[in-house]
C-alpha cells in the first residue's frame, strides 16, 4: 500500500484491490456456531463478556451461508463428519476454517477410539490450528488474531481470483451454450 | 390468522458426539482414565470426577480423609452452580433474551477463576484423586470464594428481574409440557427435571455420600411440571449449593487432603455401583474389576440420556415454537448423552 499527497484535503491511498478486500476480511470474519463437545463453551465463553469476540468484529452466524470462518469446536465423530463436510460446502467462498482443541486437530484424548474422525483436516482444509483440551479463550483469541493477520498479508484464501474467475466465467459460458 | 404448526411426533437420533469413552476404559489403567472422565458431563467435570473416584474407592475399600472430603463438596457445589449458571443463560439465549447469557457467564467466569486458582485449569480439571484430591486448596481460594459467596445473592436477584420476573420469559414456559409425578418417575427422570413434577428426591438428602448429611439446605421442589417449574427448581438450587459451599468454608477440618495410593491401582476383583446427585440428576458409575490394573467394564449412567426420553411425551401437541423452551428446560449436555 501507499500513500500519496497527506494533504487538508485528504490522502490518495494506492492498492491492489485483494490487498483491500483481505483488509477488509480480517476486519469482519462472522462464524459460524458449530460448538459440537467442551470446546463450544469455552468459544462460548470467549464471545461472552469477559473476552468479548465482538471487539474484533466477529458475530456469530447461525446459516453457513452467512459466515466466513468456520470453528471446528469439538470432537467430529464418524456419524458427525459428513454434515460438517456439508456446512462447510454450504459456505460461500472465501472461507476459512479454524480447528479449535486437541479433537479438531488430530483426535485429541479420543486418539484411539473407533468413533472419532483423527483431526478435522482429514475431511475439510484447516487455516488454523489451535491446540489445548480445551484451549483457553486467550488461545482462541491468538489463533484468530494470527489468522486475521494471515488474510490481510494475502497469505490466506481466496488463493487466486485469476482462476476462479476463469473457471467461474467458463461455467457461464458452458451453461449459456447448453442454454441456447 | 394462520394455524400454527405443532409437533406430531418426534424421533430421538442420538450418537453424533459418540466417542466411545467406555470402550477406552477398558485400555487405560484407572488413573490413565481421570482426564477423559471431565470429558463426559463437560459442563460439571468436577462432579464426574468425584464419582469415578468414590466409585474407585468403593470398589478398592478405601477412605478419603475429611478434608478432602469438604473440598470435594466445596468444588461439586461450585461446579453445580457454574452448570446451572449455564443451563440459565443459554435457556434465555434460546428464547431470545441474550442478556442473561452475558451476565451468567459474568459469574460463571468468577467461578471458574477458582478452579483455575485450584488446579490451573478452566474446564477440564482432572482435580479428583481416588482417595483424595490433586493438591490442597491454595490460601488465597477461601477469601476469593467467600467474596464470591457475598457477591452472588444481589446477582441472582438480576437474573429474577431479567428472567423470573419476565412478562415474555414466564408466558412462554408458564403451563408449557407440564409432566406429572408418576409419568416422571415412570421414565426414570432425574434431577431437577423430576424434582419440578413435585417428586422431592435428591440423592444427597436421601442415600448419602460423602460429607453431605453434615450440611443444612433444603431440597428445591415444585409442584407445577412444567418448563417454568424446571427453571426455578435450578435457580433454587443455585441458592442451596451457595449455602452448602458457605457451610463446607466454614467446617473445613485440618489435615491432609489425599492418602498416598499407589498409581497401579488393583482393586480386588468385583463389581460396584455408586451414583452421586449430579447437576442434571442421578449420576452412576458401575466398574468391573478382575484383580488387574485395567477395568473389565465401565458403564455410566447419565442423567441427560434417561431424561431425554421425556421428550417423546412431552413435544408432541405443543407448537414447534415451544419446543425451543422444552428442550432447554430439560438441560441437556450431549457430551453425557451420547459419550
Amino acid at each position: 500500500m501507499g500513500v500519496i499527497g497527506l494533504g487538508t484535503e485528504g490522502a490518495i491511498v494506492t492498492t491492489r484491490i485483494e490487498q483491500l478486500l483481505n483488509a477488509a476480511r480480517s476486519a469482519s470474519l462472522w462464524y459460524m456456531l458449530f460448538g459440537l463437545a467442551c470446546c463450544a463453551i469455552e468459544m462460548m465463553a470467549t464471545g461472552a463478556a469477559r473476552y468479548d469476540f465482538d471487539r474484533f468484529g466477529m458475530i456469530f452466524r447461525s446459516s453457513p451461508r452467512q459466515c466466513d470462518l468456520m470453528i471446528v469446536a469439538g470432537t467430529v465423530t464418524k456419524k458427525m463428519a459428513p454434515r460438517v463436510r456439508l456446512l462447510w460446502e454450504q459456505m460461500a467462498e472465501p472461507r476459512y476454517v479454524l480447528a479449535m482443541g486437541g479433537c479438531a486437530v488430530s483426535g485429541g484424548p479420543f486418539y484411539d477410539s473407533y468413533a472419532v474422525v483423527k483431526g478435522v483436516d482429514k475431511i475439510i482444509p484447516v487455516d488454523m490450528y489451535v491446540p489445548g483440551c480445551p484451549p483457553r479463550p486467550e488461545a482462541l483469541l491468538q489463533g484468530v488474531l494470527e489468522l486475521r493477520r494471515r488474510i490481510a498479508a494475502g497469505e490466506l484464501g481466496p488463493r487466486d481470483i485469476e482462476s476462479l474467475t476463469a473457471a467461474a466465467r467458463a461455467a457461464s459460458e458452458a451453461g449459456t451454450e447448453t442454454e441456447s | 390468522m394462520t394455524k400454527p404448526i405443532r409437533t406430531e411426533e418426534i424421533e430421538v437420533s442420538m450418537g453424533p458426539l459418540h466417542r466411545g469413552m467406555e470402550k477406552i476404559a477398558e485400555k487405560r489403567t484407572y488413573f490413565q482414565y481421570m482426564p477423559l472422565v471431565d470429558r463426559f458431563d463437560y459442563l460439571a467435570a468436577m462432579l464426574n470426577g468425584a464419582l469415578y473416584c468414590m466409585t474407585i474407592e468403593k470398589l478398592a475399600g478405601m477412605e478419603p480423609p475429611r478434608r478432602a472430603e469438604y473440598i470435594r463438596v466445596i468444588m461439586m457445589e461450585l461446579n453445580r452452580i457454574a452448570s446451572h449458571l449455564v443451563f440459565v443463560g443459554t435457556l434465555g439465549l434460546d428464547l431470545g433474551a441474550s442478556t442473561p447469557f452475558i451476565y451468567c457467564f459474568r459469574e460463571r467466569e468468577e467461578i471458574l477463576d477458582l478452579f483455575d486458582l485450584v488446579c490451573g485449569a478452566r474446564m477440564t480439571f482432572n482435580y479428583m484423586r481416588p482417595g483424595g484430591v490433586a493438591k490442597d486448596l491454595p490460601p488465597e481460594f477461601a477469601p476469593k470464594c467467600r467474596e464470591f459467596l457475598k457477591k452472588m445473592p444481589a446477582r441472582l436477584r438480576e437474573y429474577d428481574d431479567l428472567l423470573s420476573n419476565n412478562e415474555i420469559f414466564v408466558e412462554r414456559m408458564r403451563g408449557v409440557a407440564k409432566i406429572g409425578a408418576d409419568e416422571a418417575v415412570n421414565l426414570g427422570l432425574s434431577g431437577p427435571t423430576l424434582r419440578a413434577s413435585g417428586v422431592g428426591f435428591d440423592i444427597r438428602r436421601f442415600e448419602p455420600y460423602s460429607v453431605y448429611p453434615e450440611f443444612d439446605f433444603d431440597v428445591a421442589v415444585r409442584e407445577e411440571g412444567d418448563c417454568l417449574a424446571r427453571y426455578l427448581c435450578r435457580t433454587e438450587e443455585i441458592r442451596q449449593s451457595l449455602r452448602i459451599v458457605q457451610q463446607a468454608l466454614d467446617g473445613l477440618p485440618e489435615g491432609p487432603s489425599s492418602t498416598r495410593i499407589n498409581m497401579n491401582l488393583k482393586p480386588a476383583a468385583g463389581e460396584v455401583y455408586h451414583h452421586i446427585e449430579g447437576a442434571r440428576g442421578e449420576m452412576g458409575c458401575y466398574l468391573v474389576s478382575d484383580g488387574t490394573t485395567t477395568p473389565v467394564r465401565l458403564k455410566w449412567r447419565a442423567p441427560s440420556f434417561s431424561n431425554l426420553a421425556v421428550l417423546t411425551s412431552a413435544l408432541p401437541g405443543w407448537k414447534v415454537a415451544d419446543s425451543v423452551a422444552i428442550i432447554g428446560s430439560i438441560d441437556v449436555v450431549l457430551g453425557e448423552v451420547d459419550r
